[in-house]
């Protein structure tokens, strides 16, 4: 990343650390949460998932003391939280929750600056950190800095509500199912966005969730609950492979090998190089690349992209030269979705191969559907590296 | 239609425009001073059941008095005057602004409240910078229909020797063997001020809550 992303330094991580934390509500037969201990290393996102009432929502509020648990400790880089003021260490918790609660009287700008201004930072400071926000999440500072939260979509909304909750560089995020109440197509999308932003700038997330496609496609950790107990927390690929017992096995579903796609993502394969060609390339120069080999195209066809090297169509080469038609490129695929969500995509688009972007949305290659049941096949470690 | 003295008007244009200005100052003295009262007051009750109940129940009792007789009631302890009838007004307008005030401060969603202690809001600030803006248009509308609602009234206050449009009305109109025209301008003058009163407020709301009028612009 960029100096210029981060003004408060280094971005921060913090270890997260429960330590049998119990909740028991007044006149509640049983404890909401049970002895629940938990570590979550810096960097790492750990979803805590479990059917409704398992007590994810209470572990997770318990973090931030929205909720105060009856007994145990909850430590972050080793203080404990209680030795805090409430609305101090909340300055310091990023919280998205899945109604989003965007202040309904103030701007974006004024929404995502709200923290930075309890922590009375200059307000140029503000300024400048919003701006950048904003277009870490792909909103245009000019076009939506003075928008309203009601002139947003939903999707949208979620997005000023994750920058808004990284507003102040926190070390750790909580996360309640943030993604659940907006349309499948959007939610992936969110998903993507927050793991391109959260490699980017790493942070210690616990995420509740009830979607285990959801879990196993987030998450370094994921923490299965039942009735208020922890009754197993491991990697995805080893809550896949060696569910704990059979309510485990049961919430993760038969479909265990489909689910494995959810664990590699389009930049961990080899992906196969695009016949890209910038926009306005005069048509004798494309055919003597290909001629002199620099050029391959698919399918006798050639990808033509805008200056910034973002996809714009597909182009025969028996029609090259001629004017921009209208037709999009589909599918085109952030190079962090996962194996089964492209899977899905190009079999909605019904196309042999979709086109792979990075962040910033520049072609980065082809994945077609071959390679990606070829994986299946193999054994896939999920890269480490990144 | 009896005929209008508009020579008793250009006559009496003095005491036409200072019976208004009385008017205007015993409105805005009581609804003023009702708001003071009614939004702490509503902050005050806004969680607590039984406080709310009473303190509405307590107004709308009073708001069910006759006028004539409220501000009479008034008189032995405060004397005749402006005085009786502007605590009386004020009483009346507090029924519509206590409701308003804890209707609007209940009005803000769970997940708004949530997201703001969430991102380490003191319950001050909360109060002081989500709760009360969000509460302005339920607030506004209270104020709106107060202020309405009192410039009629106060064309009372001139029975317990009060000022203001009423001694038109009363005093040069019906007193004087139902002399038309007087009555005629202080009813005129009373329903303009009420009008123009209640436009500057839908002004003042609207410059106070630019949000209600982002729409989704998809």
């Amino acid at each position: 990343m960029t100096a210029s992303a981060a003004p408060a330094g280094a971005p921060r991580a913090g270890v997260l650390e429960l330590r049998g934390i119990s909740k028991r509500y007044r006149g509640a037969p049983r404890d909401a949460v049970a002895e629940l201990s938990l570590t979550v290393p810096a960097g790492a996102v750990c979803v805590l998932i479990g059917p409704s009432g398992c007590g994810k929502t209470t572990a997770l509020k318990m973090v931030n003391r929205l909720i105060e648990p009856s007994s145990g400790e909850i430590l972050i880089d080793g203080v404990s939280v209680r030795d805090r003021r409430p609305a101090d260490l909340r300055r310091e918790i990023g919280y998205v929750i899945q109604q989003v609660g965007l202040l309904p009287h103030l701007t974006v700008f004024a929404n995502i600056a709200t923290v930075p201004k309890l922590l009375g930072w200059p307000k140029d400071r503000i300024r400048t950190r919003a701006d950048e926000l904003m277009r870490l999440i792909g909103l245009e500072p000019e076009e939506y800095a003075h928008r309203y939260p009601a002139e947003l979509s939903g999707g949208q909304q979620q997005r000023v509500g994750l920058a808004r909750a990284l507003a102040a560089d926190p070390p750790v995020m909580l996360m309640d199912e943030p993604f659940s109440a907006v349309d499948p197509i959007t939610r992936e999308r969110l998903q993507n966005d927050f793991l391109r932003l959260h490699r980017q700038v790493p942070k210690t997330v616990v995420f509740v969730s009830h979607d285990i496609d959801e879990a196993v496609k987030m998450a370094d950790l994921v923490a299965v609950m039942d009735g208020g107990r922890l009754i197993q927390c491991a990697p995805p690929a080893e809550l896949l492979s060696a569910p704990a017992n059979s309510f485990v096995a049961d919430f993760v579903g038969a479909d265990r090998t489909l689910k494995g796609l959810s664990l590699v993502r389009l930049e961990d394969l080899e992906l196969a190089p695009a016949p890209l060609v910038a926009e306005g390339t005069p048509a004798e120069s494309v055919r003597e690349r290909i001629a002199a080999g620099a050029l391959r195209p698919l399918e006798d066809a050639v990808l033509v992209t805008d200056e910034r090297g973002r996809p714009r169509y597909w182009r025969a080469m028996d029609r090259l030269g001629e004017p921009a038609g209208t037709a999009r490129v589909e599918p085109v695929l952030d190079r962090v979705t996962t194996l089964r969500d492209a899977l899905a995509a190009l079999f909605e688009a019904g196309a042999a191969y979709g086109v792979v972007v990075d962040g910033d949305g520049a072609c980065v290659g082809l994945v077609g559907v071959d390679a990606i049941t070829g994986s299946l096949r193999g054994p896939v470690a999920r890269s480490e590296a990144a | 239609m009896p005929e209008i003295r508009w020579d008793w008007i250009e006559r009496h244009t003095d005491d036409i425009v200072r019976a208004t200005v009385a008017h205007l100052e015993i409105t805005a003295v009581s609804v003023v001073a009702a708001v003071a009262i009614a939004i702490p007051l509503g902050i005050l009750v806004r969680g607590r059941r039984v406080a709310f109940a009473g303190a509405a129940g307590t107004a709308d009792v009073l708001y069910t008095i006759p006028s004539i007789a409220l501000f009479s009631f008034l008189v032995p302890f405060t004397g005749i005057g402006n005085l009786p009838a502007v605590i009386g007004l004020i009483a009346y307008a507090l029924t519509m602004l206590i409701r308003n005030t804890v209707v609007g401060l209940r009005s803000v969603p769970a997940a708004v409240r949530e997201a703001a202690a969430g991102m380490g809001l003191t319950p001050r600030q909360i109060l002081l910078r989500v709760e009360l803006p969000l509460a302005v248009p339920s607030i506004m509308a209270g104020v709106r229909l107060a202020t309405v609602s009192t410039v009629g009234i106060a064309t009372i206050a001139v029975f317990v020797g009060g000022d203001g449009l009423g001694e038109l009305i009363l005093l040069d109109g019906i007193q004087r063997q139902l002399f038309l025209t007087p009555i005629l301008v202080g009813t005129v003058l009373a329903t303009a001020l009420a009008i123009v009163l209640d436009a500057l407020l839908v002004l003042a709301e609207r410059l106070l809550t630019p949000w209600t009028r982002a729409r989704a612009a998809l």
